[in-house]
């Protein structure tokens, strides 16, 4: 009698044991880690996509108009050129500093910085890619009465789009991985899970985290290779 | 602003370039870090990328690494190396441990840019150049030392120059972790809100960078054997340029800087 209550109790006790992200276990794979804190883990991956799309919109909106500028006028085009390739330059650890006296600690700091990283890769590839449309194309488009604007939004732009998507998959991927930094001023998504756990020798959430991230570059590269193939059609069978 | 005139304090002050956390100590701490990380690089990723190129094998595997390189977070691989049992050592030379994690990240963050531009770089050497040399009577080595490897040297240094600046950029990063370096400076006036000091170490470290890349530009442009003989120059454009999401190079080149 007494030997079966003492098995019960032995078996009992396991419902209490450490969980596998208690600090005497400290698993780096945890199961209990993701249940137990998917709140968090939620609201930093909706961040951190949220950070992400909006400053590689942001940055494409900018890099559009300067990239017509720059094949508009060529004499600009160098100093453009110039102009986001130092920005490009800058760590990204300096960069957010620079800009916090302006937009102070805030989820705008980070999609600027990240935004003028994105626009580097923007402008090259859509000056790029305006550049790989042949002019004989271009020439019978004016022989059919395109307008300048006709020209550039129903012949040019479509013709570039294979060289700007593999720019704006470039842009998409780096930033994914960028935002991690904006945890310097706390907000960056994952990078603020990832910034904790190596504070707190937290390994479940560091892990997590990280794999997090690569997983969200690969998501968001796989949806713009998709994207492309359903923007480009003409593309499919005769690949250049 | 006033975040600028502390700024600017911080800078003006001798005290603060002195000492062995004064910006001094830490800039060399971070270019001695940045420089071996690049040289470790290169004798890992150099020999096997020529040869590769050499041959014309193995391309799929050179272009994915710098894909798979892009999309780990420099931040995320830093801190699991810092919290991970291994690598072993708790202190490496002057730096702990967090030095030896920063050194191993850095080295595998040079490679993807230096190997894939060493092997575009033996891949675009045009093919009937490639030809004449072997009609010469060349042996493959020869070919390799005299042929593909002078006209492939400007893409193979601006793979080199890449790597330099995306290493010393994400060698700041290393604060994040406490490892060494100048981003010490950044992270230590943003906690403490000392904003002024913050700014003045992204100062240095933005200028700093600037600086390397300019180097690395004039070295790109000193080994570039069409630019000697005054055939053809490409302002600001060409392959040679380490940014450019062109043809051959779309899947290859512009990594984040950090």
């Amino acid at each position: 009698m007494t030997l079966l209550v003492q098995a019960a109790q032995a078996r009992l006790p396991s419902a209490d044991e450490p969980s596998c992200y208690s600090r005497l276990v400290n698993d780096w794979v945890c199961g209990d880690y993701l249940t137990d804190r998917r709140s968090e883990i939620v609201d930093a991956t909706v961040q951190h996509i949220g950070i992400t799309v909006v400053a590689v919109v942001l940055g494409l909106l900018i890099a559009f108009p300067l990239a017509l500028l720059a094949r508009r006028l060529p004499r600009l085009e160098s100093a453009i050129l110039a102009v986001t390739t130092g920005i490009y330059t800058v760590p990204s650890l300096a960069l957010f500093p620079l800009l916090v006296p302006f937009t102070g600690l805030t989820a705008t700091t980070v999609v600027i910085g990240l935004a003028l990283y994105a626009l580097t890769i923007l402008v090259r590839s859509l000056l790029e890619g305006l550049r790989s449309v042949p002019d004989e194309v271009r020439e019978s488009a004016t022989g059919l009465g395109y307008g300048r604007g006709g020209l550039l939004m129903r012949i040019e732009l479509p013709l570039a789009l294979p060289v700007v998507m593999a720019g704006l998959r470039v842009a998409t991927v780096s930033t994914v991985a960028l935002t991690t930094v904006g945890s310097l001023v706390a907000y960056g998504g994952l990078g603020n899970l990832i910034k904790d756990g190596v504070l707190t020798n937290f390994r479940a959430e560091l892990f997590t985290a990280s794999v997090l991230c690569v997983l969200l570059a690969v998501i968001l590269d796989a949806l713009l290779v998709l994207a492309q193939r359903v923007l480009t059609p003409w593309t499919r069978g005769v690949r250049t | 602003m006033t975040v600028f005139s502390d700024m600017w304090a911080y800078l003006s002050d001798p005290a603060n370039w002195s000492g062995s956390d004064g910006i001094a100590a830490l800039l060399g701490q971070q270019l001695l870090l940045t420089f071996t990380a690049l040289l470790m690089a290169m004798a890992l990723g150099l020999p096997l990328a020529l040869w590769l190129g050499h041959l014309g094998r193995g391309g799929f595997a050179a272009i994915n690494i710098s894909n798979i390189g892009r999309a780990v977070p420099t931040f995320a691989l830093l801190a699991l190396l810092v919290v991970a049992p291994w690598p072993g050592t708790d202190s490496f030379g002057p730096y702990g441990r967090a030095g030896l994690a920063t050194l191993i990240a850095l080295t595998l963050f040079a490679l993807p840019p230096i190997i894939t531009n060493a092997y575009v770089a033996m891949r675009e050497v045009a093919p009937d150049v490639r030809e004449a040399a072997r009609g010469m009577g060349m042996t493959g080595r020869q070919q390799f030392w005299q042929v593909e490897l002078p006209l492939g040297l400007p893409l193979v240094v601006s793979g080199l120059r890449l790597a330099l600046v995306q290493v010393w950029a994400t060698a700041t990063i290393a604060a994040l972790v406490a490892g060494p370096g100048l981003g010490q400076i950044i992270t230590d006036g943003f906690f403490r809100s000392n904003y002024g000091k913050g700014i003045a170490g992204a100062v240095v470290v933005a200028a700093v960078a600037l600086v390397l890349e300019l180097l690395a530009a004039m070295a790109q442009r000193a080994v570039d054997p069409t630019r000697r003989t005054g055939a053809t120059a490409t302002p600001g454009g060409g392959h040679d340029d380490a940014l450019s999401v062109t043809g051959a190079t779309v899947e290859s080149s512009a990594e984040p800087v950090g």
